[in-house]
């Protein structure tokens, strides 16, 4: 797969007003096909938007890190508090299982090297959110390196063709989460809740192998699939459980990488696309001007659909790192080093592990291409919505119905119809049950295509009727008599007679 | 008062207008007037008045910490009875136990007819007031408390020899066990990779006691050993001549005083007329241990006291124009010059520009000082012997002259390199100075060897027998229990 996509990017808008968000042309440019557009064909000079992410997911656990308070959502403020995550001097930090477990569960899903020994070190730094007045992270040896990440994009607007990416790992480490701090400005005023201080995150980091937001959209999207499948985080943007921080340059191809920025404050993959993309206008307006880039950290105004420099960011900051002096270093076993008298619960075996990965994304997408004969695009949409593969399976095993036909039911009409009314899979109103029945009615030639469409539509009211109960008193039964149909026909002549 | 509502009474409790305990009496001064009313079954008095002090504690400025330290809290499981908190230099920085909110605390032989008797009174006016001598530090409480038989024993902390320091001025055992044999949980560290629980007793095997109750694996704190630690009895050592003493010649450090010096070789010979092997050893790094210390512990220093913002708990400054500068104010009320000193020191050599110069060399310093032990005693050697302290103790208004920093550079000399290695070391109390103050030899063994280390110290804080301190308080206070006893007898 290519690196990086290639493409290049062209100033498809008008000089003028210059609002602030430049409605030019999007992906199209940028994708894997790397036609370069020569400098003199359509007059205007081609940049190489260059975007890395460092990406940082909670790890799904019962407790934090390094200490036994819970790890819960949406808690009474300062409801899950130890007197370490308060940071009571005398406490010492214990490193949690689990959170070991889920970050090499999570390496070797993205094709890691596992460090079998990695160290701990603080990082210093001021803020009401961190009670320690440092962070415990991975600065010199994380647990995991050397990774990749294949994903997919469509080329053009419809589904028909897709091409696969790779970005590359450049590391995944462990570290702990801050509190949350809420400005009170009527007040003057900072409210500290440290329920998330000690949470464990993995940090993710992705090489700037990507060019533009869809690219961007689509990696955080299959790494998201990939940790919720793993179970090693949940992994919703919208609770905290996943964050995205990208950092984007331009350059002139052949040029040494320009200038980056750091872009936060961004919630949900939909915004990521549209900050990386705002971001790499910003960058090619401001250069094409005369202007420079700062080396500096912009904040993404959601409303606004731009970046803004963020204020609280004073110059370069020196975080001082320093050796955790209370943890000694992370020691993971894999079969062959394993000593013989360890108990098996008293350590962490990578080959113990990876023995128990479930399938990934990409595995299981396959794999419904090979046991269905359904196109990979299908095997996309059926992976993206959550429980939508449960539901296709089910329908296929309840029905006659080829699976392939059975997909584009799924995908063009259930799908559609729960994405208007926002609803999940779950709350679907038309069980997979129901749909099988509708779609034998089909098969079986009782009903015409047109009339399912009917039939589903009545179904999606929910009233608990069959799909035969609507047939039948929609009167949309197909017609097999040719005696009858004779009869309808002569009617309808005879009735044109007339006029 | 009784009149207000909830949230006025809060308030009024916060500024302490009223104490809980008053608050508490005026309720139930009033319940028994109003005992007509019949409106209570139940006047839980006892109760209530215990509650109100819970409150008022809670209500006290300053940090009370809400959990006990693992030390702490094996001692209380095994019955022990604690009789209370020592005094220290703050955040155990200092070896003189002078630098303290609570004031200095006074050597128990300052008022010791040995010393009294020996010092030269000035003028006729003068007071002993003035004459007192330092205990030596950081944890000199501990040590006068132990000196001045208020009790059985005491923890300390030892970093660079807060605990070996002290004991020698104050006449005590003083040990300082191997890193990771005692949990740190509840220690409120200053340098994490050198910090032990000291602990403080009269004699060897009182401190094997003590040990043998504190020792162990813990879960709260990583960096403790796996093993099972087994508590040993002393043996009583009869015959040394198997046993193998190493001198380490650095350790005749410049200011090491005559006196000691003459009692180190008297010591040496003690072992070898007794049949034991006693050579000349070398740690030749023992030179850079001082400023290689000041590196490491200085920027351990700096991180450690990062947490003490103010805003979670302990002093919080009323400065409140943004975060900003309530953290600056916090930080320079509540901490003294000599911590704030080694705070600015440490983050200059956390600095990304200083840290491989600085931090990473003394970490190499450390690995070489460290290896000159392993070296020693893979060539035979048991256990090493060296001198505590420079001198005894000093007057305090000596020792004030000299600023903390310099003061702990020359006191900790003799005592640091162990914490460097990680090794455990004693100070047995072994004889009297021409003042008539105590001091105290140094023994320094292998990792974990604990057994061996305290059974060749019990034997020879048996040849010494160093002389009991002879303290008018604690003979007028022998004298009035032994009367009141008599009295009560003949009730």
């Amino acid at each position: 797969a290519a690196r990086g996509c290639g493409g290049l990017w062209r100033r498809a808008w008008q000089r003028g007003a210059g609002g602030p968000a430049p409605r030019g042309q999007r992906a199209v440019a940028c994708n894997a096909r790397g036609g370069a557009v020569p400098a003199g064909k359509s007059g205007l000079a081609p940049w190489v938007p260059v975007v890395g992410l460092e990406i940082h997911a909670q790890i799904s656990s019962n407790s934090k890190l390094f200490s036994g308070s819970q790890v819960q959502f949406a808690a009474p403020p300062n409801s899950l508090v130890s007197f370490f995550d308060a940071s009571l001097p005398g406490t010492l930090p214990v490193l949690n299982r689990r959170c070991v477990e889920a970050a090499v569960m999570t390496g070797l899903a993205l094709n890691c090297i596992i460090n079998k020994k990695s160290l701990f070190d603080r990082k210093h730094y001021f803020y009401a959110d961190l009670p320690a007045g440092y962070q415990i992270t991975q600065q010199r040896v994380p647990i995991a390196v050397n990774g990749s990440l294949s994903y997919s994009l469509c080329i053009d607007n419809k589904m028909s063709q897709m091409v696969t990416k790779t970005v590359r790992i450049k590391q995944i480490q462990l570290e702990q989460d801050s509190g949350k701090s809420l400005h009170d400005d009527t007040r003057s005023q900072t409210l500290v809740d440290l329920n998330r201080a000690g949470v464990g995150l993995m940090e993710v980091v992705m090489e700037p192998d990507m060019c533009c937001g869809e690219e961007a959209a689509a990696a955080v999207r299959e790494l998201q699939l990939v940790l919720q499948t793993l179970g090693s985080s949940q992994a919703v943007m919208a609770e905290g459980q996943l964050r995205v921080d990208a950092n984007v340059s331009v350059h002139r191809p052949g040029e040494p990488y320009g200038v980056r920025t750091e872009v936060k404050n961004i919630n949900s993959i939909r915004f990521l696309a549209k900050a990386v993309d705002y971001e790499i206008q910003r960058q090619i307006e401001e250069l094409e001007n005369g202007g420079i880039i700062l080396n500096e950290t912009r904040a993404f105004d959601s409303k606004l659909g731009c970046t803004v420099p963020m204020r609280d960011k004073e110059g370069k900051q020196d975080y001082r790192f320093m050796p955790e002096p209370n943890l000694p270093p992370l020691i993971l076993y894999d079969a062959k080093s394993l000593p013989a008298n360890m108990n098996h619960q008293q350590v962490v075996n990578i080959d113990w592990i990876h023995e128990r990965l479930p399938d990934l994304p990409s595995v299981k997408r396959a794999k419904l291409v090979e046991q269905y004969g359904i196109l990979p695009e299908h095997s996309f949409a059926l992976l993206n919505e959550d429980g939508l593969t449960e539901f296709f399976e089910n329908v296929v095993k309840q029905t006659q119905m080829k699976p392939k036909k059975v997909v584009g039911w799924i995908l063009n009409y259930l799908l559609s119809y729960l994405k208007q009314h926002s609803l999940t899979v779950k709350e679907s109103p038309v069980s997979s049950f129901l749909l099988a029945d509708l779609l034998n009615l089909l098969e079986k030639k009782e009903i015409s295509s047109t009339a399912a469409k009917q039939v589903l539509a009545e179904l999606w009211k929910g009233e608990g009727k069959t799909p035969l109960e609507i047939v039948r008193e929609k009167k949309l039964e197909l017609i097999q008599d040719e005696k009858e149909l004779e009869q309808i026909c002569q009617a309808v002549i005879d009735g044109q007679e007339n006029e | 008062m009784l009149r207000a509502s909830v949230r006025e009474v809060s308030a009024a409790l916060k500024e302490g207008h009223v104490t809980p305990t008053e608050l508490c009496q005026q309720c139930l001064s009033l319940i028994k007037s109003t005992k007509f009313l019949n409106a209570y079954v139940t006047v839980a008095e006892e109760t209530a008045l215990k509650q109100a002090e819970e409150s008022e504690k809670r209500h006290r400025r300053g940090y009370i910490s809400p959990y006990n330290a693992t030390v702490v809290q094996k001692l209380l499981d095994q019955g022990a009875v604690l009789l209370g908190k020592t005094n220290l230099d703050e955040f155990a920085m200092g070896s003189g136990s002078t630098d303290g909110i609570f004031g200095p605390v006074r050597n128990p032989w300052s008022y010791s007819r040995q010393y009294k008797g020996k010092s030269v009174p000035k003028s006729h006016s003068e007071d002993e007031e003035s004459n007192w001598v330092i205990t030596g530090g950081s944890s000199g409480g501990s040590a006068a408390a132990v000196s001045s038989f208020t009790c059985f024993a005491a923890l300390g902390s030892d970093t660079g020899g807060s605990t070996r320091n002290p004991a020698a001025h104050c006449g005590v055992v003083g040990l300082k066990p191997t890193y990771g044999l005692i949990s740190r949980h509840g220690l409120i560290p200053l340098v994490n990779s050198m910090d032990v629980p000291g602990i403080l007793t009269r004699c060897v095997d009182d401190a094997a006691i003590v040990l043998g109750s504190l020792a162990g694996h813990d879960p709260k704190d990583s960096t403790t050993i796996q093993d099972n630690f087994k508590p040993f009895e002393l043996p009583n050592l009869t015959d040394v001549s198997k046993l193998s003493i190493g001198i380490p010649k650095e350790y005749h450090a410049p200011g090491l005083s005559s006196e000691i010096l003459a009692l180190w070789s008297k010591a040496a010979d003690l072992f070898k007329n007794a049949g034991a092997k006693v050579i000349e050893v070398s740690l030749p790094h023992t030179c850079y241990s001082i400023v290689c210390y000041h590196v490491l512990c200085t920027a351990e220093v700096a991180s450690n006291m990062a947490r003490f913002d103010g805003l979670e708990y302990g002093h919080r400054s009323d400065m409140n124009k943004s975060t900003e500068s309530l953290y600056a104010a916090t930080r320079r009320e509540g901490f003294n010059d000599v911590v704030r000193g080694r705070i600015l020191s440490g983050n200059f050599f956390l600095l990304k520009q200083n840290y491989e110069n600085y931090f990473i060399k003394a970490q190499k310093v450390r690995r070489l000082i460290a290896n000159d032990f392993v070296k020693v005693f893979r060539s035979g050697v048991d256990i090493l012997l060296t001198p505590t302290t420079l001198s005894d103790a000093v007057p305090y208004m000596e020792f004030i002259k000299e600023d903390n920093r310099t003061r702990s550079a020359q006191d900790d000399i003799l005592t640091q390199a162990a914490n460097m290695a990680g090794l455990p070391a004693i100070n047995v109390p072994t004889a009297l100075s021409k003042r008539g103050l105590p001091v105290g030899l140094q023994f320094i063994g292998r990792s974990f060897q604990e057994k061996q280390l305290l059974t060749v110290a019990k034997w020879f804080e048996k040849q010494v027998k160093f002389p009991m301190i002879q303290l008018e308080e604690v003979k007028r206070h022998d004298r009035n229990v032994f009367q009141y006893q008599k009295s009560a007898s003949f009730s």
